[in-house]
């Protein structure tokens, strides 16, 4: 059991995720869009979806941070990291592009997916590749890295 | 700049807005993880990851919000505009810049940003920042 509860408790936190980013809006790449057309006819909608989901995740967090260890008594698994560094900029500045060419980042890429929509699998497809782009990256640095001392080495855990 | 105000949903906004971020509190209390769609997804990737099922568990919730969305109302309006090369294009510049930078809308710009993380602060900044301009650039430049 404890090992199925936080497998469950995932799957029911990317259900609430999930009809949370339809109800928001931001699972419609045409509403994504008019936010970040400032110049265009504007749609500050996008701007209340992050206030409203910051709010309520920063009490988790700081209930989480008190306890210092999940309600099942498992340790954290928060970056520590603190390094701004040009990959955090440059893949961050990337993924806004491709953010901005169609409306999709990857959480409402998914749930449209969900809908089985031929261009949401498309995007997905393509996001798939990308990461799998970046693995393959990885491993050739790391590879390449094999004589360095392990501080020197970029961390590589996902902020999220 | 003009606010279109026709379009402006300010309450499903910030109510789905709380959900997500409810979803994203449930999940650090639970498992101890970040709610980040682009790091879940890029760590079933990843050979040696080990730790497949809450992963595997959260990707088909989101797949099956829709599903479970239409049995309490009608689905909103999902509008896919972009041509086939450009979903490709961006569907790449998505996942290779989410990986790179360690995060993405969910992970740094909901959960970071709860965290009062520098880290998410500047990619945040970073992806927004290039979001506003490529559509600029896209239908203000680029676009008749």
């Amino acid at each position: 059991m404890k090992r199925a509860l936080p497998i469950i408790a995932s799957g029911i936190v990317g259900l609430v995720f999930g009809i949370g980013l339809i109800v928001s809006g931001m699972f419609n790449p045409a509403k994504v869009l008019a936010f970040l057309d400032l110049a265009g006819a504007w749609d500050p909608s996008l701007a209340l979806v992050m206030v409203g989901a910051v709010a309520a995740a920063s009490i988790g967090f700081a209930m989480a941070g008190r306890r210092g260890t999940t309600l099942l008594g498992a340790t954290l698994q928060l970056s520590s990291a603190r390094n701004i560094d040009r990959r955090l900029v440059l893949g961050s500045l990337a993924f806004g592009v491709g953010w901005g060419l169609v409306g999709f980042c990857p959480g409402p890429a998914l749930v449209a997916l969900g809908t089985g929509h031929i261009k949401a699998f498309v995007f997905v497809a393509g996001m798939i590749a990308g990461m799998l782009a970046f693995e393959v990256a990885e491993r050739r640095r790391k590879s390449g890295l094999e004589n360095v001392a392990p501080e020197q080495i970029h961390p590589t855990t996902a902020d999220g | 700049m003009h606010i279109d105000w026709t379009a402006f949903t300010p309450w499903s906004a910030l109510a789905g807005g709380v959900l997500i971020g409810i979803a994203a509190a449930l999940l650090v209390l639970a498992t101890g993880r970040i709610a980040g769609v682009s790091g879940i997804v890029g760590g079933l990737l990843r050979p040696a990851g080990g730790d497949v099922g809450w992963r595997v568990a959260f990707a088909a919730g989101m797949l099956l919000a829709p599903l479970a969305f239409t049995a309490f109302s009608s689905l909103p309006a999902l509008e896919i505009d972009a041509s086939y090369p450009m979903l490709i294009a961006g569907g790449v510049l998505v996942g290779i810049g989410t990986r790179f930078g360690s995060g993405c809308t969910s992970g740094h710009g909901v959960c970071g940003m709860a965290r009062a993380s520098p880290r998410s602060m500047v990619a945040t900044l970073a992806f927004m920042l290039a979001g506003f301009v490529t559509v600029y650039v896209v239908r203000h430049v680029a676009g008749s």
